[in-house]
């Protein structure tokens, strides 16, 4: 029995409870509470406790900005984040936790393989705006299977080419023709897809505008969902587009 | 806590070495060289290792292993076409490589224990101390058989492996160690047997793997055999002889061809000598550089696009590669560097002696982890993708390939087929789209309540820890019931389970899931006809004639489309064995019970 791969996020029961708890409350409520699970005693150190200096497993509510130590922006400095992750590394890799007790490396191990993640995820702008999405929206992350509207007709006579193409005899003048066609076609779907990274650009400048601000008012909630939607269309029509140059260039490759 | 030595396991040379004071260095036995030739060698006196071993190449070919680490972790199959150019003998039992010495046969683990015994002793003699625990290095495209091979190899010998370190991360320690580089490394490692290529990022004592490629059988002895094979043909040619059925002559050509070699990384051109057998004098010819350069081309170029996939994994371009630094002794080959310094376009650096830079850094990762080096931390990564099998028989990637360990990731799956009591997570390992491509680790079945297809939610969560073992778990969302492993690749297990475990994988063989239905069906069918018959010889006096006849002709419809093709109809001719001997079975279980009650009091039942 097979399985079938379901794409939603990973993190959807983590946001039923953070729709109702409210993220920030709740991570306060839990450094608040929480204790160093050797010593007992009320933690103030970040990742280690203050009094015993043992390892503290990071919360699984900690978000990846957070675990850094950076606000929830999409502009992040990549020098920053590098020595924010070599840092954290030295402190949790399981190499330096060998002669250490179990508990202490599981810890480490777990620690370890959660900030690897954190790291590949905020190092790409495109996962970090996706992962951005997520935590602010619950994004159910959208494959889309028609075109974008825009593009409807475009990627439908696409897609006749390179059903024909596949089913030509490959030295053929026809499939010479057609090849260039889809040569042209190629480069107009990456110039697109450079447009839409530079509007992701602006709309991530915006964002980050708007987090700095840090209004509270009805025009700025209007403007923070408007953003989230827009990013969203955007981030899953780029990835369409990415599908088909993808397979596109492999088919004439 | 105890000492903890580096070993490189090569597939030519092994060394050991040990970290003295914040520096690593080689252990060499008095008076001998520091590099134990991987060879074993079967002579009257017994087992020997080593250099002494080696002169046993051409003495007693056939009781003579060298280059065992071609095997380790593979099967008969796997290797098939190298065969040939092996004097000694390889057999297989259910489906591990066995390599006959005399009376007795070993598994290349076995003979790969035997080196590291030599290795530990050495290092024991030198040190003072008795030492148990190693790093031992393998090529960074070794898979998991291959580093579990390893692991147990090192078991064997009396020695726990506490890490298994891949060759070009440990080059990289040494090297960043003794050169306090800083930026953007390639390693270019051509070994005997294996070829990696690994990009990392240096800074500040981190060393950061960012992309790892190669070829687990690409190395010095391919170079080798394509010199022999000239002399060979020539030797046939000039002279009418087939030197193949003098296995040491085989020997004594692929010796001349390997120093050949060697000669012409400092020479334009050398001599070569053999001794003919059968009294047809000798074979002499120059070979040239340039010759040897045309022969190998072809070789030097199958590194090239490895290198490649390593750069754009890493999104870099040559450009972006500050230094590259050479490690294995093919590398002394001059067209080597040349095409190494044309596709990065700088010169490599061979400061480092190329043999001896793997096990100096092996050193280092043990003194990491016994706690005597602090300020340098090695984040290597998974060099191959895992994943699951999915709908249509697709692999369905979890962790991506060069994603830095120790890793994890999650992912949400369901069923495909309304009513599904059960999923089976199948783990993979490789590049390839198709599951039956790639390399199957373990499987493991997950209860689930039946439910219309897409309901249920399976979570799947793996975990690699920073020796690369993998753990998978698999939790239906709605029941919490969970399942999991620790996912050891074969050699992990006993030694009757890894037989066991790959004479189904041959059994299987075909990776094809209507064969694998087939087989199973027919393996079922067999047990249902031999149940039902003994059944039948026991019980059938119990039932009616007509029904013994039903059953009968049950019984040959089953045992004649068992002999056919279709997997359906062997399921639905059992279904109708079953059927028609369910009355027998009644029968049969009221039969004992009378039996057993008679001649006991009711009490004693009630």
């Amino acid at each position: 029995m097979r399985l079938r791969r379901v794409f939603f996020s990973l993190n959807e029961q983590e946001h039923m409870n953070r729709r109702t708890t409210g993220t920030e409350d709740r991570r306060e409520l839990q450094m608040a509470r929480s204790m160093c699970w050797h010593c007992q005693s009320e933690m103030a150190g970040e990742y280690f406790c203050d009094r015993c200096v043992k390892v503290q497993p990071v919360s699984k509510d900690l978000d990846y900005f957070t675990c850094f130590g950076l606000p929830r922006r999409l502009a992040i400095d990549p020098q920053t984040l590098e020595t924010k992750f070599y840092e954290l590394s030295r402190a949790f890799h399981p190499d330096f936790y060998q002669n250490k007790s179990d508990a202490e490396q599981t810890i480490s191990l777990d620690n370890s393989a959660m900030l690897n993640t954190a790291y590949r995820t905020l190092r790409d702008p495109i996962q970090r705006a996706e992962y951005l999405l997520d935590l602010e929206a619950g994004s159910v992350k959208e494959i889309r299977t028609t075109p974008p509207a825009d593009l409807f007709e475009e990627i439908l006579e696409l897609q006749d080419t390179l059903d024909e193409f596949r089913a030509s005899d490959r030295a053929s003048d026809n499939a010479s023709t057609l090849r260039t066609k889809l040569q042209a076609d190629r480069a107009t779907l990456e110039q697109r897809q450079q447009d839409m990274d530079a509007q992701l650009q602006q709309l991530f400048g915006r964002w980050d505008a708007l987090q700095d601000r840090g209004e509270a008012t009805e025009q700025a909630r209007a403007e923070r969902a408007s953003i989230l939607k827009s990013m969203r269309d955007l981030l899953s029509n780029r990835t369409y587009v990415k599908n088909i140059v993808n397979d596109l260039v492999a088919t004439i490759a | 806590m105890a000492r903890i030595v580096g070993i490189d396991l090569g597939t030519t040379n092994s060394l050991v070495a040990y970290m003295d004071q914040g520096t690593p260095r080689i252990i060499s036995a008095r008076g001998e060289r520091a590099m134990v030739p991987s060879v074993v060698a079967l002579t009257d006196n017994g087992l020997i290792v080593g250099d002494p071993a080696k002169e046993y190449l051409t003495r007693d070919p056939e009781r003579t292993v060298y280059s065992v680490k071609r095997f380790m972790g593979k099967s008969l199959a796997d290797v098939h076409d190298e065969l040939a150019y092996f004097p000694y003998t390889l057999a297989e039992k259910g489906g591990v490589i066995r390599i006959k010495l005399g009376e007795k046969s070993y598994s290349p683990p076995q003979i790969s224990a035997m080196i590291l015994k030599e290795l530990k002793i050495r290092a024991e003699a030198f040190l003072g101390e008795s030492i148990t625990k190693a790093v031992i290095t393998v090529p960074a495209y070794f898979n998991d058989s291959q580093r579990q091979a390893t692991k147990d190899a090192g078991m064997i010998a009396g020695l726990e492996v506490l890490r298994i370190i891949n060759e070009p991360t440990a080059a990289s320690l040494a090297y960043g160690l003794q050169e306090k580089t800083q930026g953007t490394i390639a390693v270019y490692d051509l070994g005997g047997g294996t070829f990696d290529i690994s990009i990392l990022k240096l800074k500040n004592g981190i060393f950061e793997v960012l992309a790892t490629n190669g070829d687990t059988h690409l190395g010095g002895d391919d170079f080798d055999q394509l010199i022999a094979d000239l002399f060979l043909g020539e030797i046939r040619t000039q002279y009418g002889l087939d030197l193949s059925a003098h296995p040491d002559h085989m020997q004594a050509v692929r010796l001349e061809a390997e120093r050949a070699k060697i000669r012409l990384s400092e020479e334009l051109k050398t001599a070569v000598n053999l001794d003919l057998p059968d009294g047809k004098g000798r074979f002499t010819r120059e070979l040239t550089r340039d010759q040897l350069e045309q022969l190998c081309t072809a070789l030097v170029e199958r590194t090239l696009g490895p290198c490649r996939l390593a750069l754009k994994d890493s999104e870099l371009t040559p450009d972006n590669i500050d230094e590259v630094v050479l490690v294995g002794g093919a590398t002394r080959m001059p067209l080597v560097r040349q095409r190494v310094h044309a596709l990065f376009g700088k010169q490599p650096h061979c400061e480092l002696n190329p043999d001896e830079v793997v096990a100096l850094g092996a050193a280092v990762q043990a003194d990491i982890l016994s706690g005597g080096t602090t300020d340098m931390l090695l984040l290597d990564v998974t060099p191959l993708s895992l994943g699951i099998e999915t709908m249509g028989g697709v692999m369905s990637s979890l962790i991506r390939r060069n994603t830095t360990i120790p890793a994890s990731a999650k992912e949400m799956f369901t069923t495909y087929v309304d009513g599904q009591t059960g999923v089976d997570i199948h783990i993979l390992q490789g590049e390839r789209e198709l599951a039956e491509n790639n390399r199957s680790l373990a499987r493991f079945r997950l209860k689930v309540p039946p439910l219309p297809a897409g309901v249920p939610r399976i979570e799947v969560t793996f975990l690699i820890d920073a020796n690369g073992i993998l753990n998978v778990m698999a939790k239906d969302m709605r029941t919490g019931e969970t399942q999991s492993i620790e996912v050891k690749p074969s050699y992990g297990l006993s030694d009757q389970e890894v037989e066991r475990m790959i004479e189904d994988s041959f059994k299987f063989a075909a990776d094809d899931v209507s064969a694998r239905k087939l087989i199973e069906a027919r393996l079922d069918a067999g047990a249902l006809i031999t149940t039902t018959e003994k059944s039948l010889a026991d019980g059938g006096h119990l039932i009616a004639a007509g029904e013994v006849e039903a059953i009968r002709t049950a019984l040959s419809a089953l045992t004649a489309a068992k002999d056919g093709n279709d997997s359906r109809a062997i399921r639905a001719r059992m279904a109708d064995l079953e059927q028609a001997a369910k009355g027998l079975t009644v029968a049969m279980l009221d039969d004992s019970l009378k039996q057993r009650l008679q001649g006991k009091k009711v009490s004693d039942v009630t």
